[in-house]
């Protein structure tokens, strides 16, 4: 199965499904920020999250390493990898570190990419666990809301990736044929920016 | 017992003393991350006001790429870290 099989697959919620035609946003409240969230655009979310989630953690030293493997690298909470991913979506999110100088990205990314890959996983799981799959009112201390922040923005790296985004406002679904399985996705895109700037101007 | 005369040479702080450093944190243009995230992320990983957090993304949005840290190697790569953390595309590098 190709990745974009995998990440625009025909069964699972897209921007046609009820209750997406509407974009939800966040309000702020005591504390944090709470917004309400239909079942398909829970489910949407919750969808994206979880691919972004298992991308992260499937090739990771640790996830190679098994927890009692006794692999010195993994232990130390280093990453075996120095070269940037070729996956192009994981390649976004979890970029070199040095623009011109290989040695030192590597080294960087010896020393980094695990904590950013559990980082990610830990946002992504922190979404999982406060927005029910039926959807309903979700209410997020700022802490959460940090981690959201992330979350959503991780997902929209890997579908702008994805979905070819390469300008600034650019409409995607125009020069997208009528039947790409792509193009429902162009609407969650712009969906979750939508949501997440809410998040932003919730938190300011 | 008297005042001693003030005229005591201020070390350079703050901005003036980053701006000497010789490392400096990059951050990349980018399609996806949105204006007043960019703004927010400065604002929460640099402490900077929001004049200037969102000078910064104004100067990465429009020029391609901005400095938005400067001082040791070592605090570089950290910036980078987090600032990786919340998904900008950042690098560090040795300012000439």
């Amino acid at each position: 199965m190709s990745w974009d099989d995998k990440w625009f697959p025909a069964d699972e919620p897209a921007a046609d499904d009820e209750g997406l035609e509407v974009a939800a946003s966040f309000r702020p409240v005591a504390g944090g920020a709470a917004a309400f969230f239909e079942q398909a655009q829970a489910g949407v979310i919750r969808y994206l999250v979880s691919q972004v989630a298992e991308l992260v953690s499937a090739d990771s030293t640790a996830a190679d390493a098994g927890i009692d493997s006794g692999d010195l690298e993994a232990q130390l909470g280093l990453s075996n990898h120095d070269q940037p991913p070729d996956d192009p979506v994981l390649a976004r999110l979890l970029p070199d570190g040095y623009s011109d100088d290989p040695e030192a990205s590597a080294e960087f990314r010896r020393y980094t990419e695990e904590t950013l890959r559990s980082g990610k996983i830990a946002s992504a799981q922190t979404v999982l666990s406060s927005l029910p799959p039926g959807g309903g009112q979700v209410e997020l201390s700022e802490p959460e809301c940090q981690q959201w922040l992330k979350a959503l923005n991780d997902v929209r790296l890997a579908l702008s990736v994805r979905l070819g985004i390469t300008e600034d406002n650019e409409d995607m679904s125009e020069r997208m044929a009528a039947d790409d399985p792509r193009a429902a996705y162009v609407w969650v895109y712009q969906w979750l920016a939508y949501l997440q700037e809410s998040l932003v101007e919730a938190l300011s | 017992m008297g005042v001693a005369p003030v005229e005591v040479e201020q070390p350079a702080t703050g901005q003036d003393a980053a701006l000497d450093a010789p490392w400096v944190t990059v951050v990349w243009n980018d399609p996806v991350n949105l204006m007043n995230y960019v703004t927010y992320v400065f604002q929460k990983v640099f402490g900077y006001p929001k004049a200037k957090a969102e000078k910064l993304m104004l100067d990465v949005h429009h020029k391609g790429k901005a400095v938005v840290s400067s001082g040791t190697r070592e605090a570089m790569e950290r910036d980078a870290e987090t600032l990786h953390g919340y998904g900008l595309w950042a690098t560090v590098s040795h300012q000439s």
